[in-house]
């Protein structure tokens, strides 16, 4: 097998111990110089670029980043969500490759892209499937901050991203809801713009803004179109952005089962005496 | 470093706070100044690039919310001569209510003539066209001949034989369409809500309250046409 640590950058190594390697970062077991140099090729690469980014102490503290002790797999459920959302993000970008967000074609493309296109009733399926997914992780991973306390000082602005988050992961949910344009995304619609509709005050107009005039009309679903691939995706990015540093910077919490360390230093005085 | 007349290396002069540093005057200063040139350039610069946003972001955001304020064109249909319809039962017409966008811009519109005899404040001459559109969230409501009732299949919202709600969950009675009568063509036109009480006001949005205090809720729309006079 060969030594995948030299795919990271220097500064990203275990440190060799005395004795080991010939402390050039290889791992100095008799080959030939060549040898030898042909086997740094990668580092090289990621050296070069590293050495002009000046990534890899970021990237050490963000992907080696210390976690408590007692750390399990329900701290995997954000990264679940995230992954959830790349995978929306990627079918998305292929299906926008046959869907014409036209009220009178877009039906007509749904069903070619799913009957036709090889692989298409797959990559739709993934993302239909994966929306329901991703707001199922959205809900599992909240519950899990919650119930572990996890949203509290120094983390609440995390909670708050997190929040900002979920609404935009249900506008996205609203507005994809539609573009199959088949009966069901039709009147689902309706009566979701019309439930916006019943906000006092404004809900009149948000309903006009949503369906781009009175009635449902020719621009209604071009409309969400754009919000559901341009405007909402853009922003859940920003917001991911936000989320992971507050994560790197402020790291994890303990669960809430793991005892806090309450060995009075006396005790310890002690034992160790 | 005494350009600006204080005696600074003696130490006599005072000293900013807790940095035991000498004060240091910027270029430029001059006694009784409110703002140093640093401050003024860097409130300048930050007014021009929110000047340059609001530029973006303004024109965009009107642009996006235009039709909230774009009134349609008012189109009125003919659905049938007037020997179709008669005062005791309704019969289901479809029109167009929005153009270019195919089946999705057709609604089906129950029409019927004016019942004096049942109704006295309707005229005989006059045909009144009820909107399918439920005043809970939208959904189709169908006229059910045998109860003589419209019914919603979402949630279960009855109306009777004028679109007074009876049952379930919608907030006021079914809309109406205007209606007129051109070359014996009985014609709809636009759309209009009703109260309780069946006075006509400005076409409202499902689920939104017309007559009573909580009308005030929820303002009429600029892209709604005028109600008719009742």
């Amino acid at each position: 097998m060969p030594d995948l640590s030299k795919l990271l950058p220097p500064p990203m190594r275990r440190p060799a111990k005395p004795g080991e390697g010939n402390g050039n970062g290889g791992n100095g077991n008799g080959n030939h110089p060549a040898i030898e140099k042909a086997k740094e090729a990668p580092a090289d690469l990621v050296g070069w670029v590293d050495e002009r980014m000046g990534m890899s102490g970021f990237m050490t503290g963000a992907l080696l980043r210390k976690v408590p002790k007692g750390t399990n797999w329900f701290y995997t459920l954000g990264s679940a969500t995230m992954f959830a959302f790349v995978v929306q993000a990627v079918t998305g970008v292929f299906l926008a490759m046959y869907y014409v967000p036209s009220p009178v074609e877009a039906y007509e493309s749904i069903t070619y892209l799913t009957n036709e296109v090889f692989m298409g009733e797959f990559v739709r399926g993934m993302h239909k499937w994966g929306a329901s997914v991703m707001v199922i992780l959205v809900f599992v991973h909240m519950a899990r901050t919650f119930f572990f306390g996890a949203y509290k000082y120094p983390r609440e602005l995390n909670w708050v991203i997190g929040v900002v988050l979920l609404i935009l992961t249900m506008t996205m949910g609203f507005t994809g809801y539609l573009l199959p344009f088949d009966q069901r995304s039709y009147w689902a619609t309706i009566v979701g713009v019309n439930i916006n509709g019943t906000g006092p005050v404004v809900g009149p107009y948000l309903s006009d803004f949503l369906r781009a005039g009175p009635e449902f009309g020719a621009t209604t679903l071009a409309r969400f179109y754009a919000i559901h691939m341009l405007l909402v995706p853009g922003a859940i990015i920003a917001m991911i952005g936000a989320h992971l540093y507050l994560v790197a910077k402020l790291g994890t919490t303990v669960p809430p089962w793991m005892r806090a360390e309450t060995k009075s230093k006396a005790s310890r005085e002690k034992k160790v005496g | 470093m005494a350009e600006n007349g204080t005696d600074i290396p003696d130490g006599t002069v005072a000293e900013s706070a807790g940095s035991g540093l000498p004060e240091m005057k910027p270029a430029g200063y001059f006694e009784g100044e409110t703002m140093t040139r640093r401050a003024a350039f860097s409130a300048g610069g930050q007014a021009l690039g929110g000047a340059a946003g609001l530029l973006i972001i303004g024109p965009a955001t009107l642009f996006a919310a235009a039709p909230i304020f774009d009134q349609p064109e008012e189109t009125w249909e003919a659905v049938g001569s007037v020997e179709g319809f008669t005062a005791d039962t309704y019969r289901s017409v479809v029109i167009t209510i929005v153009t270019g966008i195919g089946e999705a811009g057709k609604t089906t519109v129950y029409v019927r003539e004016g019942s004096p005899e049942t109704y006295d404040y309707e005229s005989a001459e006059s045909y009144i066209a009820v909107s399918t559109r439920c005043a809970h969230l939208g959904c189709p409501v169908r006229f059910v001949q045998a109860a003589g009732n419209f019914i919603c299949p979402c949630h279960g919202g009855v109306y009777d034989f004028e679109g007074k709600v009876i049952g379930g969950p919608p907030v006021r009675p079914l809309d109406r369409f205007q209606t007129r009568v051109t070359n014996g063509q009985v014609e709809i036109g636009p759309r209009y809500s009703v109260t309780g009480d069946l006075d006509p006001v400005r076409a409202r949005d499902p689920g939104e309250f017309t007559g009573g205090i909580w009308e005030y809720l929820f303002p009429p729309r600029p892209s709604t046409a005028p109600a008719p006079p009742s």
